[in-house]
């Protein structure tokens, strides 16, 4: 029997006995409460009751089974779990009904299941997290249990080489040492795209963002930020096209032009294309610091002669410094981990340099490569995947933390 | 000679620093047209590349169901036009005279498709051989070949030949998907936002929840993929590459946004609906059942429609768990292996054949559709439904 049919037998099974369930606590209180004695809560309520008490420690019994197999303890067949939860069910029901007198609290207890339902809802998100540092740290684990984190790390040579032939099966006929793990030349290239996204994006965002807040009138700014906000709705695999096919093409004929030999899979293109996509990032959040700051401040360099200009550069834009930098960080935050664009535009050859006009390859990429193949999971190229996403995490995280950090002090200054 | 220090036009420090605020100005507006720039370029880019793709040539043909048709379609196909007609078309020959025996001897006219080489000729957008380049302008002049509006595009699923590929079977798997995706997220988030800002008392455990929350929700989607391809792929044994596996990724990626937004419109109902309620006896759920909910019930469904859109645009994490197989047909459960638009999109783009270019522009095309027409609705919706208090 597989899990999906014992799961859908399951509810198939508890559905009528919970609206059996509903009706017979209902009903009893109705009788109850015919009788002339006054009942703590209304009926449905105690039909709601036998309705918990029937439901929640079935599948209770149901879900800890499945836990208990998946990861490894013990695994009862399915037909005796089914059977034992629709046991559990039958009995809880009874209780249920047992339980339902005048003096109970039907209520009340219902508002705490729902309490504890929705806590449970709200630590899924916990889980998420706890689960993304786990299995990307295990499987991290089992790649420095081959590759020591020093060469890792300093490394410069990225080749992960004839690992291939080790995952199709074939790992005898690998001399020793042909692959190498060095992963500066991967982190040199997410810098590079990085630094020329934040190039580009951080001038046009931030101008933007003065010119809305500053200059414009409010129909201006009501056409242009919804406008500004298209691009960041456009999903990074059209970006990633446009590079390849458009802006790539043009970047080599201009190199041409003055003499250069740019790479068709130059980092330059992507660059600029996701410098496009964070745009929107920069300008809507600089928008915002930038409108959060008092009119007092605004007024009194006015009061003391200064241009729109000079109070903007002296006055608004250091009171706005920490939230500028916090949406500067998000950006490079979302460049980091940005995908789709390099492993579309950007070369696959790591490429320790510093001309954007050769090919370089990023961290993201070969997360994408090493992972689409048909590769054992096991294989250390495999796996290396994990590495560089555990330290993806690691950064991408603390440029949040501390982005969130400064804004939180820049509202606190303010608000 | 002593300078006024009153400012006058004429005062050539004061001038100076006029022309410093005009410049300042005509930069920021600068930005902003360069921004706007990108964006009409980019749209008209797209659109120029694509637009054709939504038609293409097709070819009349006297098909002759002959014997040796029987096994080798190319056998029906007049002999100067083996080259011109889709070898998609000539291969579903044999299997038409399975399917039908009577047409078996007779002959018949009809359009069908031509090679993605001549289509794309025919659009100008390759070159041909100077011979087969003067036959197909004679079929042209004769008639014979036409240009219909392309509805295979969206009828039929992937194909590794460009004029016969569609995204049909990629649509109904980022359906399937976002169906997962709205099943999973949809319920947790708004179950999760009501007890953060409905029930939660203020403490360690709440505070942890929400900055986790804030956290998860800037998080690359990459890891999201890596997450579902530890998790539920190799510990919890999802089917790798299906739309269950994909669904559930998303769905993680989407939960914050749909937990932030939710958070958002629960926000905004005002406290003396909740006192009033209160005063009447009601008990915390009962209150937010019957009046906070319902109320919030427009902003919490235009987060929701965002999120989606925002999941039905991400590759990333579905390439990561496996949803770039090859799907000719479309996936009839959330069991067996798919694709998603965007994923299509990609497999095409990476294709070394001209013919794929267009696909993959109009692929974008319709893409970028769905997505406007999913943000619209949430504007609208806001617009519409959204109360002041």
């Amino acid at each position: 029997m597989g899990i999906g049919l014992t799961t859908l037998l399951l509810l198939a099974a508890l559905t009528p006995l919970g609206y059996l369930a509903f009706r017979l606590g209902r009903g009893k209180a109705l009788q109850t409460m015919a009788s002339g004695i006054s009942m703590h809560s209304r009926p449905q309520q105690y039909g709601w009751y036998s309705v918990v008490w029937m439901g929640l420690p079935a599948l209770g019994v149901a879900i800890a089974a499945a836990l208990l197999s998946v990861f490894g303890v013990i695994a009862p067949s399915r037909e005796l779990v089914l059977i034992v939860s629709l046991v559990v069910a039958v009995l809880g029901l009874a209780q249920g009904l047992r339980a339902i007198r005048p003096e109970v609290r039907a209520r009340n207890a219902l508002d705490n299941v729902i309490r504890w339902l929705l806590l449970s809802a709200a630590l899924i998100s916990i889980i998420t997290t706890v689960s993304i540092v786990l299995s990307i740290v295990f499987e991290a684990m089992r790649f420095f249990r081959e590759v020591s984190v020093w060469e890792f790390v300093t490394g410069t040579v990225w080749s992960p080489g004839d690992t291939f032939l080790e995952a199709a099966g074939r790992g005898d006929e690998v001399g020793e040492g042909t692959s190498f793990f060095g992963s500066v030349p991967l982190f040199a290239g997410t810098f590079m795209v990085t630094a020329i996204a934040m190039a580009t994006a951080l001038p046009i965002g931030l101008l933007s963002a003065i010119f809305m807040s500053e200059y414009a009138t409010r129909a201006q700014r009501g056409i242009a930020k919804p406008l500004l906000e298209i691009l960041a709705g456009i999903p990074t695999v059209v970006y990633g096209f446009f590079a390849a096919i458009t802006v790539t093409p043009i970047i080599v004929d201009i190199a041409a032009f003055f003499g250069l030999d740019a790479s068709y899979s130059n980092i330059l293109s992507p660059g600029i294309v996701m410098g496009i996509m964070i745009i929107p990032f920069i300008s809507s959040l600089s928008d915002d610091v930038i409108n959060s700051i008092p009119q007092s401040l605004r007024e009194g360099a006015y009061a003391l002669g200064t241009t729109h200009s000079e109070t903007i550069k002296k006055v608004i834009l250091p009171a706005a410094l920490p939230g500028v930098i916090s949406a500067f960080l998000l950006g490079v935050s979302r460049a980091l981990g940005e995908t789709m664009i390099v492993v579309m535009a950007a070369g696959v050859r790591p490429n320790l340099t510093w001309n954007p006009l050769e090919d370089m390859t990023t961290v993201t990429v070969n997360i994408v490569y090493s992972l689409t193949g048909d590769l054992a999971f096991d294989s250390p190229q495999t796996l290396s995947a994990f590495a560089l996403g555990l330290v993806l995490f690691i950064v991408t995280l603390l440029l949040n933390l501390v982005s969130t950090y400064l804004v939180r002090r820049f509202k606190q200054k303010y608000d | 000679m002593q300078r006024r220090l009153t400012g006058s036009a004429n005062d050539p420090l004061i001038r100076a620093r006029y022309r410093r605020e005009s410049r300042f100005k005509a930069y920021s507006i600068t930005a902003l047209f360069v921004a706007f720039a990108i964006i009409v370029a980019f749209f008209t880019d797209i659109f120029s590349q694509g637009y054709s793709a939504f038609w293409r040539a097709e070819i009349e043909v006297t098909l002759d169901y002959n014997e040796r048709a029987e096994r080798i379609g190319r056998f029906a196909i007049p002999e100067d036009l083996r080259e011109i007609v889709s070898r998609g078309a000539v291969r579903s020959i044999p299997l038409q005279i399975r399917n039908n025996p009577e047409l078996a001897g007779t002959t018949r006219t009809d359009w069908v498709p031509v090679y993605s080489r001549i289509d794309q000729y025919l659009k100008g957008k390759e070159e041909l051989p100077p011979a087969l380049a003067s036959q197909v302008d004679a079929l042209k002049a004769e008639g014979l070949i036409r240009t219909t509006f392309n509805w295979a595009f969206f009828t039929s699923g992937d194909s590794k030949l460009p004029e016969l590929a569609g995204i049909f079977s990629a649509a109904v798997g980022s359906l399937l998907v976002l169906a997962v995706t709205l099943v999973f997220a949809f319920p947790i988030g708004v179950m999760a936002a009501i007890y953060l800002e409905e029930f939660a008392p203020d403490n360690k455990l709440t505070q942890a929840i929400e900055v986790n929350i804030n956290n998860l929700a800037a998080v690359p989607s990459i890891i999201f993929g890596l997450l579902g391809l530890a998790v539920f792929i190799n510990t919890f044994g999802v089917p790798r590459s299906s739309a269950l596996v994909g669904g559930l990724t998303l769905g993680l990626m989407t939960l914050p946004i749909i937990i932030i937004s939710t958070r958002a419109a629960l926000r905004a109902v005002p406290d003396p609906i909740r006192l009033g309620a209160f005063a009447m006896g009601c008990s915390r759920w009962q209150v937010v059942r019957d009046h906070v909910l319902p109320l919030s019930l427009p902003g919490i469904l235009t987060g929701t429609i965002i999120g989606l859109a925002q999941a039905m645009g991400e590759t990333a994490p579905l390439i990561i768990v496996g949803m770039i197989a090859y799907i000719p047909e479309a996936p009839t459960s959330i069991f067996e292996s798919a694709t998603v638009l965007p994923a299509q999109v990609f497999t095409w783009a990476s294709e070394p054949r001209k013919a794929f270019v267009e696909k993959t522009a109009a692929g974008i095309i319709v893409l970028l559709a769905i997505l406007l027409t999913l943000n619209a609705t949430a504007v609208f919706l806001r617009r519409r439904f959204e109360r002041r208090w």
